[in-house]
């Protein structure tokens, strides 16, 4: 289980998170939702270790990994897909795959690179082209599979919505849903993403403004209304 | 008239130097952005490294072993001390240590050694127009080309090194340590720089005697493009063979001012190199 409390991240004066507490249950799809610039890329930054938060701390499993460099915290088994996947438009497909999870057994990332193009099969047929040269969707798939290849138990995504056609975004939520990881997944998208999640935090302005289970978030009109936008 | 043969064996064996030195230089360039105007100083501060080790030894292995451990070492402490404090400082600061560090390691270079030329030997026989020494330049520069091409290549260090010289943020949340990466970088050119300085230093080693082959150095790495291996190699060779007919038929003391020319050119019309592709790119 990730847990985050009162975790503040600043921007120089911009207080990008002011007191954050939230957590992602072991298992199921937890959503962070908010409009633009309520702090969620910065939430996941925070998490990842990309951004050092000047209060709070984050748990994983237990451990407290607050301040831990990015490639330690994902070496523990947090992966984090950032803003627009991160895939390295210079490297192919194979080699965008095959620097996720590096340090483990080869026998392991074997395994795990073929549960990957299992699950999207896209890749698998593209893997000597350049990264630069996938769909919006392709890449977000190479960014999440790249994640995958690091064995992680709980995985952070930024927005893996943003900019596709909603069948392909489906296709991915599902996807997710159905590798029960630990799943904390930032989304503009609201409702998607409470159509995936079990529970659901609204952020605005750098705070938890809702904290509730996803259902209650669809059903909630003033919350929709207000943060929301459906 | 100097003969065609010589002039082209000639200018391959200096070719070879131009094209490890430029090799160093794109290493670093690929990995940080950063063009090493340090390298030559480096380079020299070894093959100086060697001289003492051959005075002491009376051998040659020993001293080239010694540069090229040194150099391995100066490489790594110069991120670690110099480069990475500066990594959030902008493109300029960087490259303005890196000449700092060149007049540094240059002044250091004269105090220990004095300005006065030294005589540094060959590996092997030097005499002729194929002579074993110059096939024995050719050869090394080629098999360490070889063995850097294939590590960035076909290895998973290689392409840690890569993942990191492009998306140092990613790189790190897959794992990688991007600290680590940009130090053996460091490393891995300042050992082929110090290999490069070894193999220029013959027959008489002086604090300048670098100051040329590192401008052919640097238009080789212009001409492949700053961050292409490959080109650099033919850039280097290339340009050796070039110098050495200017030289052999103009005359000796336009050499310079051809590779400045040359420089000029490639940077006004080609700025991305023979090789490189003709539109502006950020990485
Ligand atoms: N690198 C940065 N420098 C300064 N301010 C930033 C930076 N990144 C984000 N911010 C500010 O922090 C706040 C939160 O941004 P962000 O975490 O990107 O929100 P979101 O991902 O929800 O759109 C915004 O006010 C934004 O302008
Ligand atoms: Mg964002």
């Amino acid at each position: 289980m990730l847990r985050v409390q009162d975790l503040a991240t600043a921007y120089g004066p911009v207080r990008a998170l002011d007191g954050v507490d939230l957590a992602a249950e072991a298992g199921v799809i937890t959503a962070v939702l908010g409009a633009n610039g309520a702090g969620k890329t910065t939430l996941l930054r925070t998490v990842s270790g990309l951004a050092a938060p000047n209060a709070g701390t984050v748990t994983f499993d237990g451990e407290d990994i607050t301040g831990w460099a990015p490639d330690r915290i994902v070496r523990r088994g947090l992966a984090h897909v950032p803003e627009n996947g991160g895939v390295i438009t210079e490297l192919t497909v194979a080699d965008n795959l095959r620097l996720g999870g590096l340090w483990r057994a080869r026998a392991d990332r074997e395994r795990t690179r073929r549960e990957v193009l299992e699950l999207f099969p896209p890749l698998a047929e593209r893997l000597d082209r350049q990264a630069g040269t996938l769909s919006g969707g392709e890449r977000q798939m190479l960014a999440i599979g790249r994640a995958l290849m690091s064995g992680p138990r709980a995985v952070i995504l930024d927005e893996p919505s943003l900019g596709l056609a909603p069948m392909v975004t489906a296709r991915i939520l599902r996807v997710l849903r159905e590798l029960a990881l630990t799943v904390l997944l930032v989304e503009q998208n609201a409702r998607g993403a409470l159509s995936v999640a079990t529970h659901g935090y609204v952020l605005s302005l750098g705070r938890v403004v809702a904290d509730a289970p996803a259902a209650d978030l669809l059903d909630n009109d003033r919350l929709r209304h207000a943060y929301l936008g459906f | 008239m100097p003969d065609f043969l010589t002039l082209t064996l000639g200018g391959l064996t200096n070719g070879a130097i131009y094209a490890a030195l430029g090799l160093a230089l794109v290493i670093i360039y690929r990995a940080t952005r950063v063009v090493n105007f340090a390298q030559p100083a480096l380079a020299l501060l070894c093959a100086y490294l060697a001289y003492s080790v051959n005075r002491a030894t009376g051998g040659y292995w020993l001293g080239l072993l010694v540069a090229l451990v040194a150099g391995g070492v100066l490489g790594a402490l110069t991120e670690r001390v110099l480069m990475r404090p500066l990594r959030r400082s902008g493109e300029l600061a960087p490259v303005i240590a890196t000449l700092g560090l060149l007049m540094l390691l240059q002044a250091v270079s004269g105090m220990i050694w004095s300005a006065e030329p030294k005589s540094f030997p060959y590996a092997f026989d030097f005499r002729g127009a194929f002579s074993p020494a110059a096939v024995f330049v050719v050869v090394v520069v080629l098999v360490t080309a070889g063995a850097v091409l294939a590590l960035f290549g076909a290895t998973t260090l290689g392409l840690r090194m890569r993942a990191a010289a492009f998306k140092p943020e990613v790189a790190s949340l897959v794992g990688v340590k991007v600290g680590l990466m940009l130090t053996i970088g460091w490393t891995l050119a300042a050992v082929v720089g110090a290999l490069a300085g070894v193999l220029a230093a013959p027959p008489f080693l002086s604090p300048t005697v670098l100051d040329a082959v590192f401008v052919y150095a640097l238009t080789a790495a212009v001409l492949g493009g700053l961050e292409n291996p490959v080109g650099t190699i033919i850039g280097g060779f290339g340009l050796g063979v070039v110098l050495s007919y200017v030289s052999g038929y103009v005359g000796p003391e336009l050499v310079t001012l051809a590779s400045l020319a040359i420089l000029v050119l490639v940077l006004t019309f080609r700025p991305h190199g023979l090789f490189g592709r003709g539109v502006a790119r950020r990485v």
